[in-house]
């Protein structure tokens, strides 16, 4: 066997170094030091993603396979996952004050290893050419995170979200390895190039069905109309680090290798089978998230259903199949990321200081807290896309890339998701609404966040502000996008 | 009599509908988890089926299968780990009990 290989895959390498400092750390130190772990732990997760994005050697300058072609990785495999490392850095940095808190310093080394763990396997979700590879990324990603769920062990509604989600998740793996026995069934092999090839003219019932259980499995892990009732419950009673985590980068990372499964195993049945199922999940998703969302009152839940209504816009990018959708998708998820953790950042900070989720709690807080409600309208601004602020171009990119087609479906498709973004600008305004002008006496005594939360919602709010008016990181996306390997599956 | 593909298909995807019946219809965690289990198992068998049948020369469809039986272990271990820690909060394993968090 060729060692050398193991070269190609130099951001796992990296992570995994890096969950070993941590393990290591956790293991041998003196108990006084181990509380700087969340810190040793953010610290070493910068390292690597600047390393990503600004030392050569880590950079990916050519498609490259490896493990008999199981395993790939090229420019833009790697931009999303220095994407995701942005978000990761973020969350670790503002889980700090909560890893150390009373109930939670005998189990803080596990958190942090099992979250670098779950990283770890949507790296190898994100980079699979082979179905086995993917379906050890994808579990290694979801196992994990059900116990990650069930971390507060004091609260009652961690576990009752924990069983949840795993209950679901394995129910989800089921459906997805069912449709995947019929794949294997008809093509006769689990490399995604050989699936493409053996499935060349086969388009038969039999394929249908088998497209329709893996889509509906990845769905449940997206969290995608009909496939979302998991999502709430898990997010409410999750540990708000947790939540923040799983709402943005498990999000992410699947909704990129979805991407890459159903274009380069898939790609041949785009018009004839997948794109009209997207197209159903797509309007649903974004219908339903938004409607729910309105009569939320506890501020989890309220983004659990926000962002059950933003997946189906990164779908968009999917289902737009060309370069385009690709680069606004990988941007989207950047905005994401930052729109998302600044909100969360708040609601962390308030839960760690008073221990209040609910909107209503959240009446006057301007007066008390103007910073907090401040970044706190930021995040919502961005999320519900009002320029200038980067979730108005996000969305802009995405409704682009899926107007390249120029097909009547597709206006539709746009016209749906606009409607709903006004939509959903009225609820992510009855939030700003409660903190600015609602002049009840605020039940949030004024506190000061710990310094951790802060620098957390900082890069939050200046990625926020940055994407929005910086353009030249759209155009390397688009860049990236144009030259990649994904580009030969496309149409035309 | 030739025992042909199909003769273990249908007791596969009999068991795969089954585990699915169970799982929406069961209200035991345990049961669930049961359900679950016979799904995968399913899976696993239709794997191999198609392996031995349709593409004898290779091994693809039983490697999977050992991952999948791997798998499925992990995930049950979890779930009843999980289970456990909901039975002593409730002293229970009802799903109907875990409804706290609602609509």
């Amino acid at each position: 066997m060729d060692y050398a290989q193991f070269l190609a895959m130099k951001q796992e390498i990296a992570l995994l170094v890096v969950f070993l400092i941590v393990f290591l750390y956790d293991l041998f130190m003196p108990e006084r030091s181990r509380r700087a772990l969340p810190a040793v732990s953010a610290v070493l997760m910068l390292i690597v993603t600047a390393a990503g994005f600004f030392c050569d050697y880590f950079g990916v300058s050519a498609p490259t396979e490896a493990f008999a072609g199981m395993y790939a990785t090229s420019p833009v495999i790697a931009t999303i996952k220095n994407i995701l490392n942005i978000g990761m850095v973020i969350v670790l940095i503002q889980s700090a004050k909560w890893a150390n808190s009373e109930g939670m310093v005998m189990r803080r080394g596990e958190f942090y290893e099992l979250i670098l763990v779950t990283l770890f396997g949507m790296y190898l979700m994100i980079s699979a050419r082979h179905f086995l590879v993917f379906v050890i990324g994808l579990e290694c990603a979801s196992l994990p995170l059900a116990a990650m769920v069930a971390f507060d062990k004091s609260r009652y509604e961690s576990h009752e979200a924990a069983i949840k989600y795993i209950l679901t998740a394995v129910f989800s793996s089921a459906i997805f390895l069912m449709g995947l026995s019929f794949v294997y069934g008809l093509a006769g092999s689990l490399y995604f190039d050989n699936i493409y090839m053996a499935l060349m003219g086969h388009n038969t019932k039999m394929l249908v069905v088998a497209l329709a259980f893996v889509i509906a499995g990845i769905g449940f892990k997206l969290s995608l109309v009909p496939f979302h009732l998991w999502t709430a419950d898990t997010y409410q009673g999750a540990p708000t680090s947790v939540t923040a985590y799983l709402s943005v980068i498990s999000k992410g990372a699947t909704a990129f290798a979805f991407l890459t499964v159903l274009a380069q195993a898939f790609g041949l049945f785009y018009s004839q089978v997948w794109e009209w199922m997207l197209y159903a999940l797509i309007i649903l998703t974004i219908t339903v998230g938004n409607l729910f969302a309105i009569r939320q009152r506890n501020m989890k839940r309220f983004l659990a259903f926000s962002s059950i209504s933003q997946a189906g816009y990164i779908m968009l990018g999917i289902i737009a199949y060309n370069a385009l959708g690709v680069a606004a998708m990988m941007f989207y998820i950047l905005v994401y990321i930052f729109s998302n953790l600044a909100a969360f950042g708040v609601i962390g900070a308030i839960e760690n200081a008073t221990g209040r989720v609910s909107m209503d709690d959240y009446n006057g807080l301007y007066k008390t807290n103007p910073r907090l409600a401040f970044t706190m309208m930021l995040a919502m601004f961005s999320l519900a896309g009002i320029p200038p602020f980067a979730g108005f171009f996000s969305k802009f990119f995405i409704f682009t890339g899926a107007l390249q087609a120029a097909s009547p479906a597709m206006y539709v498709l746009v016209l749906i998701a606009l409607i709903n973004t006004i939509v959903s600008l009225y609820y992510y305004l009855l939030v700003v609404k409660a903190m600015f002008i609602k002049d009840d006496e605020c039940v949030i005594a004024p506190f000061r966040s710990a310094c951790s939360e802060r620098i957390g919602m900082w890069i939050a709010v200046a990625g926020i502000i940055f994407l929005g008016l910086v353009s030249p990181i759209y155009d390397s996306l688009i860049a990236i996008a144009q030259s990649s390997e994904l580009s030969s599956f496309f149409l035309k | 009599m030739e025992i042909t593909a199909l003769y273990y298909l249908v007791p596969s995807l009999i068991m795969f509908c089954c585990g699915l019946y169970g799982f929406l219809t069961r209200r035991n965690m345990i049961a669930m988890l049961i359900s679950l289990e016979l799904m995968l198992n399913g899976v696993d068998l239709n794997f191999v089926i198609f392996n031995r049948f349709l593409f004898p020369g290779q091994m693809e469809g039983m490697i999977f299968t050992l991952f999948g039986i791997a798998l499925a272990a992990a995930e049950t271990a979890l779930a009843i780990a999980i289970i456990i820690n909901i039975f002593r909060w409730v002293n229970n394993i009802d799903i109907r009990e875990l409804n706290q968090m609602k609509f």
